[in-house]
């Protein structure tokens, strides 16, 4: 069924493909779950619309609430749309070294857009967030990081798709930033399928990013528990920029940055699987298109001048 | 050869500035007790009383997380290229 009676209830039921021309051997296969294929074109509005829900049914938010959140982009989009269709006002703590199409599209939807300094990156905006929600108790701060119906739309959502697609899964690669996608699919597959791999592939910025004052403001999402994950890498912009590229190339997918970050850690898994002459089915989530990250130079001229060009971005 | 350590902005009081220094050990602890003994003070900022990892501290080991590969007795060799970052929100 393709018929919804809103672009919220088309949420979800993303296709999962096949990558013939990037798969090692036929044995090793990676399948890629394209989660640009959602409602405002990012993984990120299974989170939001749980959320949103959620709070609906708790009596947190009520009509005419004020929804304040901190957030590199994509999380503020997919709130921005549904706050919009229910009659929310949306203020979003964004860094301000995140890409000019993700503040035009938060605009566009109706947000307000609060800066926060591009040193420390998301942790300046979590930290100015917090501030925020205390001094406006009547506003409703979701908190993506912290709140269980991030992680249970992917248990719900994300998880039961994959293994339904593909029951013969053997590895399954997401991004690592609120951590929800990992948790709810990892805990969703280790009841269903105990087994597959769980690896999470973490962004390594430029040391902008990581400029803290001193390491105890260091920031670990309340949603995340290691025991749900069996290895972590970390990918830099070369590898990410890279591998986003080849997506494109080699497979037709137009993917973000963030995507090359998975799929640099997914063939690395590729090729462990065949050196051990094992046979693998690797799942890795495709987190956006690349639209939104075209103005950062990434996508045009060498590799290097791409890689260049994301230094000191929040690419992820 | 000698194997490379990647310091955080945050670190470099202790190395003079430097973004890498170089070490040697059989294990990422022992790794470590070198580095401390050319650039005193910075184990302190890595390994709690306990002796285990700082929370906010992440070390990668050729980029893969050492909390999930043994943490401090992850074995390391030359040629390998350890990278310290502090943790940070992503999202």
């Amino acid at each position: 069924m393709a018929r919804f009676n809103s672009l919220v209830e088309s949420l979800g039921g993303t296709p999962l493909v096949g990558l013939p021309s990037l798969s090692p051997t036929s044995d090793v296969r990676l399948w890629a779950k394209l989660e640009d294929h959602n409602p405002t074109g990012s993984i990120k509005d299974r989170a939001a619309i749980a959320m949103i829900e959620a709070a609906e049914k708790d009596g947190r938010l009520r009509p005419g609430a004020t929804v304040l959140e901190p957030t590199s982009g994509n999380t503020g989009i997919s709130l921005a749309m549904v706050a919009r269709q229910r009659g929310y006002k949306l203020i979003c703590v964004m860094p301000e070294n995140t890409s000019v199409e993700r503040r035009q599209l938060l605009e566009l939807y109706g947000a307000q857009i609060i800066s926060s300094p591009a040193a420390g990156g998301s942790n300046e905006a979590v930290a100015v967030a917090k501030g925020l929600a205390a001094e406006h108790p009547d506003w409703v701060m979701l908190y993506q990081y912290g709140n269980p119906a991030n992680a249970q739309a992917h248990y719900d959502g994300t998880g039961p798709e994959i293994l339904t697609d593909l029951p013969t899964i053997t590895h399954f690669v997401a991004g690592l930033g609120t951590t929800g996608t990992l948790m709810g699919v990892s805990r969703y597959l280790r009841e269903h399928k105990p087994g597959v791999q769980v690896i999470a592939a973490e962004p390594r910025y430029g040391e902008l990013v990581y400029g803290l004052r001193n390491i105890d403001e260091g920031f670990i999402p309340e949603l995340y528990d290691p025991e749900l994950l069996d290895s972590r890498f970390s990918v830099g912009p070369d590898d990410a920029l890279h591998r986003t590229r080849q997506l494109v190339e080699r497979e037709g997918i137009f993917a973000g940055i963030s995507t090359g970050a998975i799929l640099h850690a997914a063939l690395g898994v590729a090729d462990k699987e065949v050196a051990a002459g094992r046979k693998a089915d690797i799942v890795f989530i495709v987190c956006d298109g690349g639209w939104k990250y075209l103005s950062t130079g990434a996508y045009a001229g060498s590799l290097e001048e791409g890689a260049a060009a994301l230094d000191g971005q929040l690419w992820a | 050869m000698a194997i490379e350590v990647r310091i955080p902005t945050i670190l470099r009081t202790h190395t003079g500035g430097n973004k890498t220094v170089e070490g040697s050990g059989a294990t990422l602890g022992a790794l470590v007790d070198d580095i401390d003994t050319q650039h005193p003070g910075i184990k302190g900022r890595l390994v709690t009383d306990e002796g285990k990892l700082h929370r906010f501290v992440n070390v990668y080991v050729n980029d893969e997380d050492v909390r999930f590969t043994g943490s401090l007795d992850t074995a390391v060799k030359d040629g390998d290229s350890v990278t310290i970052l502090p943790a940070v929100a992503g999202g």
